[in-house]
């Protein structure tokens, strides 16, 4: 086995990104899992901004992923609110249902 | 040797849970594999030296935004197997999707360098002072360079929790409660009369 570098953290990053993206499309009914899956996004990207980070020497990468942490907690806050308040209206979470605002 | 050993085995862990938090039918199993990536997460962190981040990582996901999500997934009563009845049509336009990116991304791996600027930087390392550990070296900057940042930062999660709160909050009706502001504003003018009562004939 060859030393780990850069390349296989960027590989991992890649491979759990395409898993987020593939699980936004595949429960498309289901809100909760669909939030799950930016969260996995957000670890990919995690992964790779400290992935660089540690190869160019730069604590910068760090910051910005401390960033990202900050950003994906608001988001799971704020989601998690919509849907609990959504649920509380119309009894469910199913995506396809919402249309009330089409107009 | 054994670092080859702890990347591939954190890694496929954490593939392969990040493969069942999109597949798992029970959501509250979909909640416990995301911790589980999350904590290879946090392995991968310590094997790069990025300490920091990996605690941030452990305590604000695991800690904070995983148990958010259990609460809500278990507080919640919704049909979930009624959901996955359309999954079959949607798998071939993600698997395109995810295909598609996961090609580009290899094309770009395949072909990336450093620049020109990164080379002068990869050349002349920081020396790594083994006196000052990755949180003293992230907290020198973060409170100086990256002042603005990290008070955005906290503005953000201040606006988040405002945005939760009155989101979630709502007034339910026959319910007493106490209003400061309605108590304080009560005067006795609203409420007591004074009356002058001429003896012998009493109030009517």
């Amino acid at each position: 086995m060859t030393a780990i570098t850069l390349e296989h953290y960027l590989v991992l990053a890649t491979i759990v990104f395409a898993i987020g993206v593939f699980g936004i499309f595949m429960n498309r009914r289901n809100i909760i899992v669909i939030l799950m899956s930016v969260e996995l996004l957000l670890l990919a990207i995690t992964i790779n901004l400290v992935a660089f980070s540690v190869h160019l020497g730069d604590l910068a990468g760090q910051v910005f992923a401390m960033l990202i942490l900050t950003v994906a907690a608001a988001e799971a806050a704020i989601g998690l609110s919509i849907l609990v308040i959504y649920f509380r209206n119309r009894g469910s979470i199913a995506v396809d249902d919402i249309n009330m605002m089409k107009g | 040797m054994i670092e080859s050993i702890a990347f591939y085995t954190f890694s496929a862990i954490l593939i392969i849970s990040a493969l069942r938090v999109i597949s798992a039918s029970n959501p509250v199993h979909a909640v416990l594999f995301l911790v589980l990536a999350f904590f290879n997460g946090t392995a991968l962190f310590v094997m790069l030296g990025a300490e920091l981040i990996a605690m941030l990582l452990a305590i604000v996901y695991v800690g904070a935004v995983a148990v958010l999500f259990l609460f809500v997934v278990m507080m919640l009563d919704i049909n979930f197997s009624a959901m996955r009845d359309k999954v079959k049509a949607h798998l071939p336009v993600g698997l395109v999707v995810a295909g598609v990116l996961i090609a580009e991304i290899y094309l770009i791996l395949a072909s990336w360098g450093t620049s020109s600027l990164a080379a002068e930087n990869l050349a002349n390392p920081v020396p790594t002072d083994e006196s000052i550990t990755n949180s003293h070296a992230l907290g020198m900057i973060i409170y100086t360079d990256y002042a603005l940042l990290f008070q955005l930062a906290g503005l953000i999660l201040f606006l988040a929790m405002i945005g939760a709160i009155v989101l979630t909050h709502r007034t339910r009706p026959g319910v007493r409660r106490q209003v400061a502001s309605d108590q304080i504003k009560r005067s006795v003018k609203d409420t007591a009369e004074v009356v002058k009562v001429e003896t012998g004939k009493g109030v009517s």
